[in-house]
């Protein structure tokens, strides 16, 4: 048990997907631009990444049983996107008001580096299902904790700052998101996990 | 008086031709990562050296001249509403190509890589390629149009890789660089701050140069 919290709060913090992995940068770029956009693509990501790392877990295990692991970049995203657009169609039937908000998310979703990258980090770590389940739930949630941090920072230094042409918009949010890692480099030390690469 | 019927020079007509054109393009004006910001997710994490730096962005070269090719082929069958699924198939076929190349020729820089080839399915460029471009374009301005995304997007990676290598390192392409021999080494280039302020910086500098701006977009 101590083990799955420990790596909850690796995945999260000293492992940071975003800060640390730099994965989901174009998203995570074009979504923070307001907190509020922020949060509910955060929820949408959280959602589609630990339920698909869950469903991608058995069908990897059926892989290495016929020996195949070669095709499982294909399974996986092939399972992504189905997963997505079943999502999008049970949405948009059963609660049109959920849909309203995350809908317009969802296909941004497919093309989101972090569920593909989630999903190939627990297959060259061999991790165990309940692993699975708690390093996909924590690297979706650091992830969008990292947005959020950034939209909020993006959207005080609009209102106060008077920034040069050329750092506008997508420039100086890399520097922030660079100071944001340095933070995150902080946590080093939650966790045994170390970085693959 | 000759002057009207006077041919006008090769590096004239050059630059009104397709293909010059597209290659620009790609290369300056509209190079994926200096303006459009996008497909850093599966790199910028691994430019901490030029070897990578190189393989990876010839990885994605040809994932994408590759994938927008067939892209291209299949244009008039592909019913527009599967595809996005389409293309996801189709470059992720070529990218367990590129996994399985790097592994076989260069099994110590496939190891250094990891998960990150395999990343270059959801390499924004790639699908936006195939999304802008190749889907309503013939094979042949394909293969220039990808070409040129694909060095252009070398181009800043090797850009990056040689800001970063040299400082992290001490080293340049793996080999170290003399005077450097009792370099301090800066881990922070090594990580991922290093990566997004080297990032950030080239950016800002390229767009001063080229008078493109960006307006903010915060709401």
């Amino acid at each position: 048990m101590m083990e799955l919290i420990e790596l909850f709060l690796a995945s999260m913090l000293s492992n940071n997907i975003a800060l640390i992995f730099i994965l989901g940068m174009c998203s995570l770029i074009a979504v923070s631009t307001s907190i509020k956009n922020s949060v509910n693509m955060g929820v949408a990501v959280i959602v589609v990444t630990t339920l698909t790392a869950m469903i991608n877990w058995p069908i990897y295990e059926l892989l290495k049983a016929t020996g195949t692991t070669q095709l499982s970049l294909l399974v996986f995203i092939i399972v992504i996107a189905a997963f997505v657009q079943f999502l999008e169609m049970f949405l948009a039937k059963y609660s049109p008001k959920i849909y309203e908000a995350f809908g317009i998310f969802l296909p941004l979703i497919t093309v989101n580096c972090i569920v593909l990258a989630v999903s190939l980090f627990f297959q060259t770590r061999d991790y165990t299902f309940a692993q699975t389940t708690v390093f996909a739930l924590g690297s979706s949630i650091g992830w969008a904790f990292a947005m959020i941090l950034l939209a909020g920072v993006r959207q005080k230094m609009y209102r106060v700052s008077n920034l040069p042409k050329g750092l506008r918009g997508r420039a100086i949010a890399f520097i922030i998101l660079g100071i944001l890692a340095l933070a995150f480099i902080g946590f080093t030390g939650i966790g045994r996990v170390t970085f693959i690469n | 008086m000759d002057q009207s019927k006077k041919k006008p020079s090769t590096w004239l007509r050059l630059q009104y031709k397709k293909w010059f054109v597209l290659l620009r393009r790609g290369l300056t004006e509209e190079n994926p990562i200096i303006v459009t910001v996008l497909g850093i997710c599966s790199s910028l994490a691994v430019t901490n050296r030029v070897e990578n730096a190189i393989f990876m962005g010839l990885g994605v070269t040809f994932v994408i001249i590759a994938s927008s090719a067939l892209v291209s082929l299949l244009r008039n069958l592909i019913p527009s509403k599967v595809r996005m699924v389409a293309y996801m198939v189709i470059i992720s076929v070529f990218t367990i190509v590129v996994q399985m190349f790097l592994q076989a020729f260069v099994p110590t820089v496939a190891d250094r890589l990891g998960s990150y080839t395999g990343l270059i399915i959801t390499n924004c460029i790639v699908m936006g390629r195939a999304e802008a471009f190749a889907i309503k374009n013939p094979v042949k301005y394909t293969l220039i149009d990808g070409l040129a995304n694909g060095l252009g997007y070398m181009l800043v990676l090797v850009l990056i890789a040689s800001v970063r290598e040299p400082l992290a390192f001490g080293q340049y392409f793996g080999m170290t660089i003399p005077g450097f021999e009792n370099w301090i080494k800066w881990n922070v280039m090594a990580l991922a701050p290093g990566g997004f302020f080297v990032l950030g910086m080239i950016a800002w500098g390229f767009r001063a140069l080229m008078g493109k701006y960006e307006e903010d977009g915060v709401q």
